[in-house]
């Protein structure tokens, strides 16, 4: 990758709007994910962070406005071709989703098996060097059942990055973790940003680990983003809503209003 | 005076009543049934693009196939037994005993293994499949496969309905053979019925439109259920209660279609052999 290529924006949202019936989740979203960042979105239960991220791989149609991957609109592409832009993209999911039928190994090895004709002895050992790298070893016979939760969640990990994806996505990476485990995950996102240079999403809860990772914070709220910035000038936000929000947590400080 | 004119109003309220609470049903009947044939449709447009799911294939054809075997013969042992000893007990008080093969031949192929097969496939292999389809919705899953740039209609779907609709001709094929079997079995060594005389007037009366009646049937059933199965799995929700729903829904909406199917479907063909 080039280095001007490493500037600005990965994926810019336009104008997003999408609806359940009568229920309007989003109404407007605007929003830029930073090329090798750690974009991080909060916001309150139901406010339609999790919509928001089904969106960005095209798993949800929006009923209006653009998501624009490296300059490419993706929502009126097909299935078909949805498939090509799926591949710049790693997700892992609030509950790791792994393959309950699959071992832990097939569970690694499963998108290296889909999309690469790579022989069979070396996909195994690629499997392992991922696990590890991730800090899981002797697991690949296992099944998803027998992993703890936050077991479970490195071998998602480890299968959202097996392919290299450009792009990384989770869904509430630490929600129902003990602070140790909460503090190993944040550790492996920032050590995964930092040694792939990948573009990072992370929809979260967690106030303090937010501020600790984010090269960028944006908040949603009512189906529209109100703010969105570096940690530094999020915190320094006017908005009511944004200042409860995070003061409420208790785990940063919010600088006094107006201070600079 | 009076009376006169409030009858018809209360007539008409009354119909414009029934109208509401018939449109009602109609109006969702035809949006569950809309929901299926549209994933049925996409299953088979999936069917057409590379790459082919051998791996998932072969082991919902295990599935639905090869591991009914035995129930079917055992159902088919039975029904073509009862069946047989009914026949042989009502068709001698017309002194009819010589068309018990016939009988049990023509509705062994036509009716009974066509839409036996189908129900004890679905009871089996349908509940099955919604149930593990149900399973993976709700823990993502699904959209864990759709995330790796794999369809998942592609990979869940489209093997699964494949191997229904041609593991179900096959199901049926060997009822024929056991009940016709077991009913044979009865009649003849049971009831003593004439064993010339049996098989004779089956062979006469039973021909291959009968048998392939019966096998175009078995067909549009291995469709029905297993896309009616997928579907309900494939869009559940609302935790493990929802799987447990929708798997419910699998088997009662694939028996009262199978019999519905089976009714209008005989009309059709026998109107075509007819010609
Ligand atoms: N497939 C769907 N059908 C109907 N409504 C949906 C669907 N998906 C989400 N919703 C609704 O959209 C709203 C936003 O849901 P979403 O899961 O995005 O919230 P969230 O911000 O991720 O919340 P949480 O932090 O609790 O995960 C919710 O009210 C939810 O009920
Ligand atoms: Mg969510």
């Amino acid at each position: 990758m080039s280095d001007e290529k490493r500037e600005g924006a990965q994926i810019q949202i336009r104008d997003l709007h999408k609806s359940f019936g009568e229920h309007k989740v989003l109404r407007g979203v605007d929003l830029d994910i930073e090329r090798g960042k750690i974009n991080i979105i909060i916001g309150g239960s139901g406010q339609g962070k999790s919509v928001l991220m089904k969106h960005l791989m095209g798993l949800l149609k929006p009923d209006r406005g653009q998501i624009l991957v490296d300059g490419e609109d993706i929502v009126p592409l097909d299935d078909y071709a949805l498939n090509r832009v799926r591949r710049k993209f790693g997700m892992l999911f609030q509950y790791a989703a792994l393959f309950d039928s699959l071992t832990v190994g097939e569970n690694v090895a499963y998108p290296l098996v889909e999309h690469t004709k790579m022989p069979k002895v070396e996909v195994e050992k690629r499997v392992i060097e991922q696990l590890a790298s991730l800090g899981l070893k002797n697991v690949e016979k296992k099944f998803p059942a027998e992993l703890s939760g936050g077991m479970r969640k490195r071998v998602g990990l480890a299968r959202a990055l097996i392919l290299k994806p450009e792009i990384l996505l989770y869904d509430e990476p630490t929600t129902g973790l003990d602070p140790v485990a909460t503090k190993n995950v944040d550790d492996m996102i920032r050590d995964i940003s930092k040694d792939t240079g990948v573009t990072s999403v992370v929809i979260s809860h967690d106030m303090a680990s937010t501020f600790r990772l984010a090269d960028r914070v944006s908040m949603l709220y009512e189906g529209k983003i109100v703010v969105s910035g570096t940690a530094k000038e999020f915190l320094r936000t006017d908005n009511e809503t944004v200042r409860n929000f995070v003061e409420v947590s208790g785990a940063v400080e919010m600088p006094a209003r107006g201070a600079q | 005076m009076e009376e006169a004119e409030r009858k018809p109003l209360s007539g008409l309220a009354k119909a414009e009543r029934l109208v509401d609470r018939l449109w009602a049903p109609l109006v969702s009947l035809t949006e569950v049934v809309g929901v299926h044939l549209q994933l049925l449709g996409r299953a088979g447009y999936w069917l057409a693009k590379p790459p082919f799911r051998v791996a998932v294939f072969l082991e919902s054809a295990e599935f639905i196939g090869v591991q009914s075997l035995i129930i079917v013969a055992m159902v088919a042992l039975f029904v073509g037994m009862v069946f047989a000893l009914q026949l042989v007990s009502s068709l001698r008080q017309f002194g009819a005993e010589s068309f018990v093969g016939a009988t049990l031949g023509l509705s062994l192929t036509r009716e009974l293994a066509p839409v036996f097969t189908a129900i004890v496939v679905a009871a089996r292999a349908g509940a099955g499949m919604a149930t593990e389809l149900g399973s993976m919705r709700i823990s993502e899953q699904i959209d864990a496969l759709s995330t790796m740039a794999v369809n998942p209609i592609q990979y869940l779907v489209t093997p699964r309905v494949l191997a229904a609709i041609i593991m179900l001709p096959l199901l049926a094929m060997l009822f024929n053979c056991v009940g016709l079997a077991g009913g044979y079995g009865v009649a003849v060594w049971y009831e003593g019925v004439d064993r010339g005389v049996f098989l004779e007037n089956a062979r006469w009366i039973v021909d291959s439109r009968d048998v392939l009646q019966g096998l175009i049937k078995a067909t549009v059933f291995g469709c029905a259920l297993s896309t009616i199965s997928c579907c309900q799995g494939f869009y559940a929700s609302g935790g493990a209660k929802g799987v447990g729903q929708a798997t419910t829904r699998a088997v009662v909406g694939s028996f009262v279609t199978i019999l519905v199917l089976d009714y209008f479907l005989t009309d059709v063909i026998l109107i075509v052999q007819s010609k």
